[in-house]
């Protein structure tokens, strides 16, 4: 058989967890630090508004499109190109005073004046009372998620390891959002897909080795609790690398092939699985031994049956 | 010995995957050019309707290639396109106006396997093109009528009781009831608790001035908003079936919002215009005491209200709603003798017998109809959401001549008037008035260019994803990519299966992250057997482990990702939630063939043998 890796062995990976945690933390803090300076380019679906999507039969300039929109019913509208130079998106901010109809009359009017076989390929309103409520629900959904995770853990596993699964899904959540705001990519509903989507697949990754952390405690009768998770990360190494590289390839070919739509969702799977991979780790195993998991927590509860400590009635 | 799988558990996984492949076959078949006709103003399609249309299209040699009548709804098939169009033209000419005609693509789905339960996957409209609407019903007017009627409900029950009062109004706390003296109020707030627990009345009289206050119960208050809701869906699925849109979807969202969506609409403005408008009529006695200084002065009775006349000029109405627009059934635009347009209306049989008792106590007195309208004149509340401005104008008024029974006629309309009124009419009057809050529309070039994507994705990863298990695992990865394909088949067939599920680009996004993930279920298996072989095991002996060992691994890891998935679900809206309901599906197909499929074929051809390698 040929295989990617040939451990010989037991890696210490634990030996670069204390420099790797601290570039976590400081990617986590700059990610923080652009989410509170920069904030997220909330795309539609969170702040309402109209979008138009328009096909054009040759390049456009986008200048000479912008200085036709300019007028003051048009205040605060985003071009840009959409995928091509014959694709155009154009956002328009919820205004008061103006209905959206009437926006996407200017729009096409202008359009049809720099090629009158531009095609309306979509158009999309969202009211902003929507956007909000959407946004406060997808926070709460990442939040669930969360929570859910953590008592499932516990339950499964022990709370410890549950913490450091939690902590590692908020630290690849929150790099992934920093992305996103450094960046300042468009973060719309299928964006919020793609997150929740990172969260199940990073905790696939941290599950993973926490089984086999828990089966090694019991298995190997020496050694502490770093020696058992660095063979348990080195046995299921290989196992890791080919499945993130295969879901690495699908997502590759749906940012290279699935079309300017699902783009971002495409782009947040992209970070999530980078991320996710490196966290379930450093992170989530690191902070487990820090919170002090030993071979005790792992042990089967040994149930007391009653009256077991009594002789037998009959010999 | 190990590793052998007793019979019936191979029959099973069989069964199984036969299933999901047999309900996945009728995404292969294209569809086929339809023609959908549909009754209205109540008029049903029968089997007499079908065997006409189909002699209407032999006389014309159009060929139906298959005719079905269901919920009826006559669903007919036709050769192409061209064909399509003069099938439409002949059946529209020869059932008139009382039907809805439409085109239509059907699926070719053939008639053994749709007996089965057969049906392709839906497609969202991101796939397919059309519009997306989500209506919010303003719940503030429903409540707000309510109260009316209350109040008229009062006044009348009470001076019904002879209990003197010396007014109502609604204030800011509630309908508010003034008495004289405090023993009107007791007689009163009795009576009036002792009638259901609709209302709840508070005693707020303060020195000298007795008051009794009245307002909607919590849980009555709830059941009016559900009710209008629930009849504006049914309304608003009316006038959908008046546009003769295929394969409409109106479905509630949460409290107070309606999901509307019209695959292969176009045309957003009409179809707002007619699911959007909320025009209803109601009938008052108009108030023959008011004179016209009396209305100049706005000194009328506290039971009237002033009202413009349309002609111009105004009248005052009694405030009581002597019927309402919600127990009209049929409405269609007619001519007068002098050829004036009008409408003439029939009544459903509770209304006919309101109508008739009302018109039979006041005969030769005036009747006036009023036109209700809301309108988006772009105003907005304080907290961002829409403001509908309420019109009411009084459209005619006529002396009641005899006693009306359930058909009847209003005039003093011009004939375009005549027309939108009789329409909106006929769908039902919304009791609560809509706004549209979101509004997507997508091209079908676009819904193509969607799918064309979705699916170049998919075959790139998957091609590498296959030949990589190959290369890698040799026999093993053989297996695995089975179980993969297979797997990507039965989420067809279960999408395919489940009636709700609609297929979205981020769903065939969920799809092809399914290929990348579902692998890892056998990575995990096969990376356990390669390290059971390596510690010197036997190869029976490390597939047993293999497998053993990895199963609960592989269960934590999807139970988790299913959770997150639900959650997906539960939040999200349409594309979002197509991409939590193929993940879902994908999970659970995933575990089965990656675990209990790839095992059934690992026993069968190394199960049970002395073998001495194992080709992983």
């Amino acid at each position: 058989m040929f295989q990617i890796l040939s451990i010989k062995g037991t890696v210490n990976f634990l030996r670069h967890a204390v420099p790797i945690s601290i570039l976590s933390l400081i990617l986590v803090l700059g990610s923080l630090a652009s989410l509170a300076t920069k904030g997220i380019n909330w795309g539609l679906d969170f702040t309402g508004g109209t979008v138009v999507e328009l096909e054009f039969s040759k390049p456009v300039n986008l200048e000479v499109l912008r200085a036709e929109l300019s007028s003051d019913e048009m205040q605060g509208v985003v071009v840009q190109n959409f995928g091509s130079s014959r694709d155009i998106l154009i956002r328009l901010p919820v205004k008061a005073d103006i209905k959206s109809d009437t926006q996407v009359g200017y729009v096409m009017e202008a359009g049809n004046k720099l090629d009158p076989q531009v095609i309306q390929k979509r158009v999309e309103m969202v009211g902003p009372q929507i956007g909000k409520e959407l946004a406060e629900q997808g926070g709460l959904a990442v939040l669930v998620a969360l929570i859910c995770i953590l008592i499932y853990v516990s339950f499964r596993f022990e709370w410890r390891l549950a913490m450091g699964s939690v902590v590692a899904l908020a630290h690849d959540v929150i790099i992934t959002l920093g992305v996103f705001s450094v960046l300042q990519l468009d973060f719309d509903l299928t964006v919020l897909a793609g997150v929740l989507t990172v969260v199940g697949y990073s905790l696939n990754d941290t599950i993973v080795v926490f089984d086999r952390i828990r089966e090694n405690f019991l298995k190997m009768r020496k050694g502490g609790p770093e020696e058992v998770v660095n063979t348990s990360i080195t046995q299921t190494m290989s196992r890791t690398i080919i499945t993130t590289a295969t879901t690495l390839v699908v997502v590759i070919a749906l940012f290279l092939k699935g079309g300017t739509m699902i783009h971002g969702f495409a782009t947040a799977l992209l970070m999530g699985i980078f991320v996710g991979t490196f966290s379930s780790i450093y992170v989530a195993s690191f902070l487990a031994i820090k919170l002090g998991i030993n071979r005790e927590h792992m042990l089967p509860v040994e149930i007391e049956k009653e009256g077991a400590d009594q002789d037998p009635l009959m010999p | 010995m190990l590793n052998k799988y007793p019979m019936w558990k191979n029959v099973m996984v069989i069964c199984i995957i036969a299933v999901g492949f047999f309900y996945a076959i009728p995404n292969l078949y294209s569809e086929d050019y339809a023609v959908q006709v549909v009754g209205t103003r109540g008029a049903e399609v029968t089997v007499a309707t079908q065997s006409a249309v189909n002699d209407v299209l032999t006389s014309k040699n159009i060929t139906v290639k298959r005719s079905e009548l269901e919920n009826g709804q006559l669903l007919v098939r036709v050769m192409d396109g061209d064909q399509q169009l003069l099938a439409k033209e002949a059946i529209a000419d020869a059932l008139g106006d009382k039907y809805t005609v439409a085109l239509n693509l059907a699926p070719a789905t053939p008639e053994w396997l749709e007996a089965m339960g057969g049906s392709p996957m839906k497609l969202g409209l991101d796939l397919r093109g059309g519009v997306h609407f989500l209506m919010e019903v303003k719940m503030g007017e429903a409540v707000r009528k309510m109260v009316e009627s209350k109040m008229a409900d009062f006044r009348t029950d009470l001076r019904g009781e002879r209990i003197r009062y010396a007014g109502i109004r609604e204030s800011a706390k509630g309908i508010e009831i003034k008495f004289r003296d405090a023993d009107n109020l007791a007689k009163a707030e009795r009576f009036l608790k002792s009638r259901g627990n609709d209302m709840v009345f508070t005693d707020s009289s303060s020195d000298g001035n007795y008051y009794l206050i009245a307002n909607l119960s919590e849980t009555y208050l709830k059941q009016v908003k559900e009710e209008a809701l629930q009849q504006n869906i049914t309304t608003i699925r009316n006038r959908v079936n008046e546009l003769g849109v295929a394969e409409p979807v109106v479905q509630r969202q949460g409290a107070e919002r309606i999901i509307v969506e019209l695959p292969g609409v176009q045309d957003t403005a009409r179809a707002k215009e007619i699911l959007g408008a909320t025009a209803s009529i109601e009938f008052h006695m108009v108030d023959e005491k008011a004179d016209a200084a009396a209305i100049a002065s706005g000194r009328i009775s506290a039971n009237a209200k002033i009202y413009d006349r349309r002609q111009g000029g105004q009248v005052a109405l009694y405030k009581e709603v002597m019927l309402s627009g919600t127990h009209i059934q049929g409405a269609q635009p007619s001519f007068d003798e002098y050829s004036r347009p009008q409408v003439s209306i029939n009544l459903d049989s509770k209304g006919g017998s309101i109508f008739s008792n009302v018109t039979k106590d006041n005969i030769g007195k005036p009747m006036a109809t009023l036109f209700i309208e809301y309108k988006d004149n772009g105003a907005k509340n304080p907290d961002g959401s829409i403001k509908l401005e309420r019109i009411e104008e009084v459209i005619s008024v006529a002396t009641i001549q005899a006693r009306l029974g359930r058909n009847f006629v209003i005039t003093g309309l011009d004939h375009s008037e005549a027309q939108n009124l009789a329409l909106l009419l006929r769908a039902g009057a919304l009791i609560a008035p809509v706004v549209i809050v979101e509004e997507r529309t997508i091209g079908p070039s676009l819904g193509a260019q969607n799918i064309q994507n979705g699916m170049e994705a998919m075959i790139w990863g998957m091609a590498v994803v296959l030949i990589f298990m190959l290369v890698y695992y040799r026999a093993f990865g053989l297996i695995a990519n089975l179980a993969l394909t297979a797997n990507l088949v039965m989420v067809v067939g279960v999408m395919s299966m489940i009636p709700g599920a609609v297929l979205t680009l981020p769903g065939i996004a969920g799809m092809v992250l399914t290929v990348g993930m579902a692998v890892d279920g056998n990575v995990l298996i096969y990376e356990r057997i390669r390290e059971e072989l390596r510690n010197g095991r036997s190869v029976q002996q490390a597939i047993h482990e293999g497998y053993g060992n990895a199963f609960s691994t592989i269960a934590d890891a999807n139970i988790t990702t299913f959770m997150t998935a639900l959650i997906l679900f539960a939040v999200g809206t349409g594309a979002v939630k197509g991409f939590a309901v193929t993940l879902m599906i994908g999970i659970a197909t995933s575990m089965f063939t990656a675990i209990v499929g790839t095992r059934a074929i690992v026993n069968a051809v190394w199960g049970g043998k002395r073998v001495k390698k194992l080709s992983i």
